[in-house]
């Protein structure tokens, strides 16, 4: 009996849903396929020797050592960019919310933002070299963390800013009407309540300077050694799993897959740990 | 106040180094030339942008075409249909997609995409497709536009679905109640009302996608093929701009005018993201205001 309703525009209903769900589907595959592929290719070669040990003479033909370079590398190079990210984006995210607000001005800060993310991390590789040359630097550690903080930095201020913006503002006002001046109100009642914000989106910076590749190509280099000074150069997980693969070496080719592997769990443990992280957090702020 | 200066003041600064340096090239070759030039011999002084600059534009119009339909259709169905069960599953789906560095996407093309589009695809096209130009199989291998289009719409694909999602979250629920209360189905008021409420922002948030694509380096250049020419299959290698900017860092300080070509791809590059980039943000941030209105 029921059947009889089922007009054209119901099937279309429930095509599209199938659609929907397979589309969804697909999106959750797709993850799920990236992931399967680089544990099952990586994991053979993951030793603890790739994790423990510097790249030992002949590794890029075969013979033994490790990417501990590489990774320490990449450590520096995105904890370094991140706390210049840090530095700088504090005070732009809590000028925005304390004395901007929702004004003409802050759409015009926000849109600048959002345009930087938006450029390719090659273009500010580009441009980093560019700066090298003009005084002088060679590349380096330090060149590598400038790069990345640039990078991270609109990452980070909109990460901020958006945690912000969902913040009651009863708290501030309370703050204000007790006769507190607004540096005042920005620096212990939003700061507080920006806690979890201000963790997740050094995280969410943090993965995101250690995964970028195209931006510490010119500007990090790349050796065997683990830095030991700013001015030197320094390796980096993505550089290492990029050249490793472009060896001709099947043992080399996998010990790139397993690079991969490293810089896949380190991104996962972040991703997690910020969940972790911020639900913790979210205990001490006032809803 | 100066420190909000500090965005505007980058994006400046970075154009305006670009063009400093690119300066050379500009007064020495005109502008068409280098553009449409065909031909890419820096030994030679032959610095010819055409095929570099076809190659991400296919490369990016495959991305964006594949990555479009699946992700309206999952930001349409993480808004309209979903339980918020199914959307706290999304969530982290998405957040992980996007965090995944794009050398493990390059890695991934390589091992998976590369023998897909060889072993799986192209087989398929030669036997059905072959008479369509852009489908006709010309090469052995499966590094390929094609290849480099399925990683990118991958990589892009968490970048529309939030955006379109946060877009269909600004239609008021009166509108749909209304149109469910007089007997529509769930899909029609979704075409009828709230589709045509949003379509600007759904073409700002494929714009974004498209201009993420443009800039991608790494993961398209480990799949892409690398052959300065201008392709004319999806089954074609190509070389995209980004791509001969990384591989060729190396050697551009020792011939003449070499780095000032490569800061022009950079410049060139740049340019077109920032005018995708500005349209796109002023039409979402437009959008997203009037909700709180």
């Amino acid at each position: 009996m029921i059947k009889k309703h089922w007009a054209r525009r119901h099937i279309a209903e429930a095509i599209v849903r199938g659609m929907m769900i397979a589309s969804f589907a697909l999106v959750a595959i797709s993850l799920g396929l990236i992931l399967w592929t680089v544990i099952v290719r990586g994991l053979p070669a993951l030793t603890w020797e790739m994790v423990s040990q510097t790249p030992q003479g002949g590794f890029y033909m075969g013979k033994g050592g490790g990417v501990l370079n590489a990774i320490i590398g990449s450590l520096y190079l995105a904890g370094g960019g991140t706390l210049i990210a840090l530095i700088v984006s504090l005070p732009i995210a809590l000028y925005l919310k304390t004395y901007l607000g929702d004004s003409e001005w802050s759409r015009y800060v926000r849109l600048s933002l959002d345009v930087l993310w938006g450029i390719p991390s090659i273009v500010y590789g580009a441009f980093g070299f560019a700066i090298m040359i003009a005084i002088g630097l060679r590349a380096s550690l330090l060149a590598g963390i400038i790069v990345l903080s640039l990078v991270e930095l609109p990452i980070m201020v909109r990460a901020m800013d958006e945690v912000i913006r969902r913040m009651p503002t009863d708290l501030e006002q309370a703050a204000l009407a007790l006769g507190s001046t607004k540096l005042e109100v920005a620096l212990n009642v939003v700061t507080r309540q920006m806690l979890p914000g201000i963790v997740t989106a050094i995280l969410l910076a943090f993965g995101r300077g250690i995964g970028d590749a195209a931006s510490v190509l010119f500007t990090a280099g790349y050796t065997d050694r683990i830095p030991t000074s700013l001015l030197r150069p320094t390796a980096s997980l993505p550089l290492a799993v990029f050249f490793q693969l472009g060896t001709p070496y099947p043992e080399v080719q996998m010990r790139g897959y397993a690079s991969a592997l490293i810089l896949t769990i380190i991104i996962l443990v972040i991703s997690l740990g910020s969940r972790l992280i911020s639900a913790r957090l979210n205990r001490y702020t006032v809803k | 106040m100066v420190v909000t200066l500090f965005p505007l003041f980058l994006i400046v600064f970075i154009v305006l180094l670009l063009i400093v340096r690119t300066w050379p090239i500009l007064s020495a070759y005109p502008a068409k030339d280098l553009i449409f030039g065909m031909i890419w011999k820096p030994d030679n002084g032959k610095f010819g942008f055409w095929p570099f600059i076809m190659g991400t534009v296919w490369v990016t119009v495959v991305g964006v075409v594949l990555a479009v339909p699946p992700c309206l259709l999952v930001s349409l169905y993480l808004s309209e249909y979903a339980h918020s069960m199914t959307r706290s599953i999304a969530k982290p789906v998405l957040d992980l997609l996007a965090a995944i560095p794009p050398v493990v996407y390059g890695v991934w093309g390589l091992l998976a995409i590369v023998p897909f589009v060889e072993k799986g695809l192209a087989p398929i096209s030669k036997r059905w497709l072959s008479a369509i130009p852009i489908f006709s199989v010309n090469q052995p291998t499966g590094f390929s536009i094609l290849a480099g289009g399925i990683v990118l719409a991958v990589m892009i694909a968490p970048l529309v679905i939030s955006v379109v999602y946060e877009i269909l979250a600004t239609v008021p629920n009166d509108l749909r109640h209304a149109s469910l209360a007089v007997g529509a189905t769930k899909w029609q008021t979704i075409r009828r009302i709230v589709i045509p409420q949003v379509m600007p922002g759904i073409v700002a948030g494929i714009v974004l996608g498209a201009s993420r694509a443009l800039g991608e380096t790494i993961a398209v250049l480990m799949v892409v093929g690398n052959v300065a020419k201008v392709p004319t299959s999806i089954f074609d290698p190509a070389y995209p701009l980004p791509a001969l900017i990384a591989n060729n860092y190396g050697d551009m300080m020792s011939i003449p005018l070499y780095d000032a070509a490569l800061m022009g791809a950079a410049l060139v590059l740049l340019v077109v993201i920032l005018i995708f980039n500005i349209i796109s943000t002023l039409v979402l941030q437009r959008m997203l205001t009037r909700k709180q209105a």
